[in-house]
């Protein structure tokens, strides 16, 4: 399948993978971000300012004063050419969700009743699905998290919430999301996790990154308030959450 | 004690920035940073300061900041209309913008409004005491982060100042305006410019466009005419999956008005983007107010590039060019105007 190479003025560029969301293309996304990353490392490649992926492409900016598109698209397409870095870590992130507070899921009986599930069922499918993050952006911290057991899948909310609480576990299409920050939102919430997407108090403000490898664990609101606690604190270990693979 | 700058009076949308928190877009992260990057390099470099220092971007109207340090040294950069710098025991007289300022404890600096332009800049020599939010000073206010407790300045904020009293040295200022061009915008088209018919594209090369009210450090709205889509609505329409959103990046939706997007605009977007402007033409869309209008002309990456290049080379050499305010011994053609309107007797 033929790479687009999409202008953005004369301090970035879009390598544009394909035209439509699937494990394959974001994996070849993937690839490239890591792939110019590690050779930034390791000296290869200058001018670069940072990449930003997507489901379908990737946008390389450029210090315009330090390199040129004509010098750099041809070490990016190499790059690209190469294919995976075998060095590439990924990572596992484990996010506790607590589905049980009518407060946490106001929407829970709605999508249970559309997906015709009962509430347990639909919990089970979504604890079941095998997520991967695959962008980040909307806000600080929000992650586009795919691969929710289609079963759930539904359009968004006819009527968006003006307020959605920090830290809602939501669904819509075939993505699950969390709630970086109270804002409106149109996506059905399921549950809420204890966790801060976004806490600038931490070096790492940013909990997840694209490419992670994510799974929900269920816990029950006893559970919930104590960890809740811990992060509000800025006591809590995240390391306990997160797996190299 | 230590040395600040206490506002006394909040302006309108006062932030510290300096060229942005680069690095973090793929968490979602703004680059956030200063809307006029030629604006503040002047600033920090009559200040003496390295180009990339954060300094307070003024928004359309500045604030009131009493000195509560020793001495500090200031620079101003763009159209103040006008600036009072004011007591404890002398009588007020105007701050020229585009040159060095030495301030004394007590001194009121009264930036006011600003005149012909929405941002305009205040360096202080030696830099704001207060620490970087991922690498960066640069406010990013919708997520409470950066600069001064992550907003814009409100009355009662002390800024900290890095040093208490002002290195020794001369005032500086610009030897005469920078020239930030005239004419169109430049573009260069894409990353969706496909998405447009043919007709739409010229519509947008070939109309004149007003900068609406809806313009802030996120973006501009414009109004002119509309600009047609290639695709139907079943095809598509004005959607995209979302993609990377540079600086200066003209999306348009799908009622077909132009929205260029700038220092606080979110990572990623879902419209397509017709045409990006080239990052020389950057600090002029940071500049722009309501009401104002604009041509759009489009020029190729390699011509956006020698552009941007010849740009940085101009103001390398305009702060090369800085020519002394008060030369020692000899007689401050600025003071002597300034004092000789205020005392009608000049004295030196």
């Amino acid at each position: 399948m033929s790479v687009r190479y999409l202008s953005c003025g004369d301090t970035a560029f879009t390598v544009e993978f394909g035209n439509e969301i699937s494990p394959g293309i974001n994996g070849r996304v993937m690839a490239l971000h890591a792939a110019i990353n590690l050779a930034r490392e390791a000296g290869e490649i200058s001018g670069v300012v940072e990449t930003v992926p997507t489901m379908r492409s990737l946008m390389v900016t450029y210090d315009p004063l330090a390199t040129t598109r004509a010098d750099l698209q041809p070490k990016v397409d190499a790059l690209r050419a190469r294919g995976l870095p075998v060095d590439a870590v990924s990572r596992h992130v484990t996010v506790p969700c607590c589905y049980d507070d009518p407060e946490f899921a106001p929407d829970l009986a709605e999508v249970a009743e559309r997906a015709k599930k009962t509430p347990e069922q639909v919990i089970a499918a979504h604890l079941a699905s095998p997520f991967k993050v695959y962008v980040l952006g909307f806000m600080p911290g929000l992650a586009y998290v795919a691969g929710l057991d289609p079963s759930l899948f539904l359009p968004r909310r006819s009527q968006p919430r003006v307020r959605v609480p920090r830290s809602s576990v939501a669904i819509a299409m075939d993505m699950t999301t969390i709630y970086p920050f109270e804002s409106p939102g149109g996506w059905h919430l399921i549950g809420r996790t204890p966790l801060w997407m976004f806490d600038k108090r931490r070096e790492q403000p940013v909990f997840l990154s694209p490419g992670d490898s994510l799974a929900f664990e269920r816990i029950d609101r006893k559970r919930f308030d104590r960890i809740a606690g811990e992060v509000e604190a800025g006591t809590f270990d995240w390391s306990s959450l997160v797996k190299s693979q | 004690m230590s040395a600040g700058l206490k506002v006394v009076r909040a302006g309108l949308f006062d932030t510290l920035q300096d060229f942005g928190r680069t690095g973090f877009m793929a968490l979602g992260m703004p680059t956030a940073g200063a809307m006029d990057r030629v604006g503040l390099s002047l600033a920090n470099a009559l200040a003496g300061n390295p180009a990339n220092t954060a300094g307070l971007e003024i928004g359309v109207m500045g604030p009131d900041l009493l000195v509560e340090a020793d001495s500090v040294r200031v620079a101003v950069v763009g159209p103040l209309s006008p600036a009072l710098i004011e007591g404890p025991d002398a009588a007020p007289r105007p701050l020229d913008s585009d040159r060095s300022h030495l301030l004394k404890r007590g001194q009121i600096l009264r930036v006011g409004m600003i005149d012909g332009s929405s941002t305009a800049y205040l360096a202080v020599a030696g830099g704001f005491d207060l620490p970087a939010f991922m690498g960066s000073l640069s406010t990013y206010s919708r997520a409470g982060i950066g600069g001064f407790d992550g907003r814009k300045l409100a009355a009662g904020d002390l800024l900290p100042l890095a040093k208490s009293s002002a290195p020794a040295g001369n005032e500086r200022r610009l030897a005469q305006p920078f020239d930030y061009g005239s004419g169109p915008l430049r573009v260069v088209w894409g990353p969706q410019d496909d998405y447009f018919s043919d007709e739409g594209r010229r519509t947008f090369i070939g109309s004149e466009y007003r900068v609406s009210k809806e313009a802030d450090r996120m973006g501009i709205r414009f109004e002119g005419p509309t600009i047609g889509h290639a695709k139907s609505v079943d095809q598509g329409g004005a959607d995209i999956i979302s993609d990377g959103i540079a600086p200066g990046a003209i999306q348009v939706p799908g009622a077909g008005l132009p929205i260029v997007l700038l220092a606080d605009r979110q990572t990623v977007g879902g419209y397509p983007k017709i045409a990006t402007v080239a990052s020389v033409d950057l600090p002029r869309l940071g500049r722009l107010l309501p009401g104002q209008t604009v041509r759009f002309a489009a020029i190729t990456v390699e011509e956006a590039e020698a552009l941007r290049r010849d740009q940085e080379a101009r103001l390398q050499r305009a702060i090369a060019g800085f020519v002394v305010a008060r030369p020692p011994g000899g007689i401050d053609l600025v003071r002597l105007y300034e004092e000789n309107l205020i005392d009608g007797i000049v004295y030196e």
